[in-house]
């Protein structure tokens, strides 16, 4: 197919192409790859992520540069990294803002997949790596988060790599394999450091190549969750289609000047986030021998963080904290599988029913209630508040079947709409 | 949908800062990292009340000088002692080894403490000591009760003494007492300082600290400063591309109906 196209061409790009598909390649993912011309608001998260993965990158790479990667030097390089390193503290905002939102943007990329439907059929594939890459990232993010070696780093591991240990028999012994050692040491730090800036870097762009190649195979959908490609032209193209490049270039180039507006305010101007991004307890060096007060993950994780410490109860004769690690296992896992509990006739929340429109709304705001729970310490009614958005949480999703069948759906138009 | 979920964060949001707050009411501090003349004076305290203890590790004495507006030769005169140089860290002669020995734990290094403690923090705590004849050192601490450190700013301060149980000092604060709104002098505090015992006034003192913990806050962060200069220009060049990446998506997509 693309091998064929674009010989025999004269001058340097025919040279190339008779060589390599350029030409095609460009056509195929730019010129001549047609997006419906309805995307909205929701749309500018999937560009904006790319955007975000190479800032990561790029500002990694220059850290690396300077960073030492060892219990004794790690923080004072940071701090070298901050001061005597010429644009160091930029590299360093740069990057720890980009963590935070990647995030953002992710969370809203994937939100905009719930409401449209974009993980429906034929895009089961294209949501599954997706949900590798939130899965890796989170890896990504949490190995990362060591690399500092201050308070919070080392206490966050800490209680994150002991949730390990709440694996009934092999838990222990899981748990010191994970750390290469009796506590968190200079050996964890060593082998977080080359998971985080080489194997997982590695997965997560395979991955985003992955979802991207998924993606141009189906094609694109959109607010209104039909299939452009059913109403097509006498020259095959559909008529609802419009080329991604320059349409949407030009349409994401808005889209990154707004972030990158956004972005800069909190790297130049707020860089620890309100301690939410970089918390206060991390600007003192990792010590084994003193707990912080109040152990809190990062605010991307603090939702799954707040399902944890919800299940408050033994069962089966398993400790809570066991049933905790299932509860946060499940609440990712889960999302693994939306494609095949969606049973509505249609895809975009546009024409769904009353319920799915509802219980969207609900599950988002279980969601990020749970994301502030997370941060706060546990108390007798947070904590019931907890269980509460959790179940309404899993709710959204095992109901699913039942409710996106049940309901009533209004009529779906036979081309997009505004 | 989307205003609703911001609405419902930024009901959330102050909860959450409010829940992160301790109980002890902090004086409020706000740094001004443009005033050189605060920064040096509070250098010149660090450096002679500080420094023999507490370490500022990670910055460099000639990184501070150009920052804080001092030049070379009076920065080396005045505030480096001993063998360091001008282009050396801010470290101390006393081992952490020997330190811990003396003190139970050896003195933090102080670079970070303002990005980890909050100036407020700082501001209030140092301004907070008391007399108090059941600790090793004869004082304690308002906000950071039983404090391991001495009070190396009495002579300036003078006398503290407490005149409230631990619990009142906690829930009222060391200072803030009742305002009389007409003369706009406080009494009813917990902490007073005893006339004549200190060779600055309450004002000249509260400056002093002032002072320093600008300092501290300075060299917690010495970037801030360039960072907003940068980061001005940056948000201005930000606001025209965006304007005309906005004009050139409205020609492209002029013909898109």
């Amino acid at each position: 197919m693309a091998g064929h196209r674009n010989k025999g061409n004269p001058g340097l790009m025919g040279w190339i192409d008779d060589r390599f598909p350029a030409t095609a390649l460009w056509d195929d993912h730019l010129a001549k790859y047609y997006a419906p011309k309805n995307f909205n608001f929701w749309y500018f998260f999937g560009s904006l992520a790319l955007l975000v993965l190479v800032n990561q990158i790029v500002t990694g790479i220059w850290l690396t540069m300077s960073y030492n990667p060892t219990a004794e030097g790690a923080f004072a390089s940071l701090e070298y990294i901050m001061r005597d390193v010429e644009y160091g503290w930029l590299l360093r905002y740069m990057h720890s803002t980009g963590a935070s939102a990647f995030f953002v943007v992710i969370y809203l990329h994937m939100f905009r997949g719930l409401m449209y439907g974009s993980y429906r059929k034929p895009r089961e594939l294209v949501w599954i790596f997706g949900m590798t890459i939130y899965l890796a990232l989170m890896a990504e993010a949490f190995m990362g988060y060591l690399l500092p070696w201050g308070q919070m780093s080392y206490w966050g591991a800490q209680v994150i790599v002991s949730l390990f240990g709440a694996i009934p028999v092999i838990g222990p012994d899981l748990q010191q394999w994970i750390r290469g050692d009796y506590l968190i040491s200079g050996i964890t730090l060593n082998r977080f450091f080359a998971l985080h800036v080489v194997a997982l870097p590695i997965v997560i762009l395979a991955l985003v190549v992955l979802h991207i190649i998924a993606l141009h195979e189906v094609g694109s959908n959109n607010p209104d969750g039909i299939e452009i490609h059913d109403n097509l032209d006498e020259n095959g193209i559909p008529k609802d289609g419009i080329p991604f490049h320059p349409y949407y270039s030009v349409k994401d180039l808005v889209g990154v000047g707004v972030f990158l507006f956004v972005f800069s305010i909190i790297v130049f101007f707020f860089p620890e986030g309100g301690g939410y991004m970089i918390e206060r307890p991390n600007f003192e060096p990792a010590n084994a021998l003193k707990t912080p007060d109040h152990i809190a993950p990062v605010w991307y994780f603090t939702a799954f963080y707040a399902m944890l410490r919800a299940v408050t109860f033994n069962l089966f004769g398993l400790d809570a904290k066991f049933w905790g690690v299932v509860v946060m296992g499940a609440a990712i896992a889960i999302l693994f599988v939306l494609p095949w509990l969606d049973r509505s006739p249609v895809k975009s929340m546009r024409y769904k029913g009353w319920i799915s429109k509802t219980y969207l709304i609900v599950f988002a705001i279980s969601f990020v209630i749970l994301s502030v729970l997370g941060v706060l310490p546990a108390t007798d009614a947070r904590t019931l508040v907890a269980q509460i958005c959790t179940v309404l949480y899993f709710g959204y999703f095992l109901l699913m079947p039942f409710y996106t069948r049940l309901e009533s759906t209004k009529p779906v138009p036979q081309r997009v709409t505004g | 949908m989307k205003k609703f979920l911001f609405a419902l964060l930024m009901v959330c949001l102050p909860a959450v800062v409010q829940a992160a707050a301790s109980a002890y009411p902090k004086d409020s501090m706000k740094p001004d990292l443009r005033d050189q003349a605060s920064l040096q004076r509070g250098m010149a305290l660090y450096v002679n009340r500080c420094m023999g203890c507490h370490s500022m590790e990670f910055q460099r004495f000639e990184r501070t000088a150009d920052d804080i507006g001092l030049p070379h030769d009076l920065m080396e005169e005045y505030l480096i002692r001993g063998d360091l140089k001008i282009h050396d860290q801010m470290t101390i002669a006393m081992s952490k080894t020997d330190a811990a020995g003396w003190f139970g734990a050896p003195p933090p290094d102080l670079t970070l403490e303002a990005r980890l403690r909050g100036t407020d923090w700082l501001y209030t705590y140092l301004r907070t000591f008391y007399r108090d004849d059941s600790r090793p050192w004869g004082v304690n601490n308002a906000l950071f009760k039983d404090v391991g450190m001495p009070n190396v700013l009495e002579d300036l301060q003078g006398v503290v003494v407490n005149n409230c149980t631990s619990e009142e000092l906690e829930a009222r604060g060391g200072f803030s007492g009742t305002l009389d709104p007409l003369t706009g002098t406080r009494s009813g505090q917990c902490l007073t300082v005893q006339a004549g015992t200190g060779s600055m006034s309450p004002a000249e003192f509260d400056q002093a600290i002032y002072d320093l913990v600008n300092f501290m806050a300075y060299v917690g962060e010495p970037s801030r400063l360039q960072s907003e200069r940068i980061g001005t220009y940056v948000l201005i060049f930000l606001a025209i591309f965006t304007f005309f990446a906005y004009l050139l998506k409205r020609e492209y997509w002029r013909d898109i109906h």
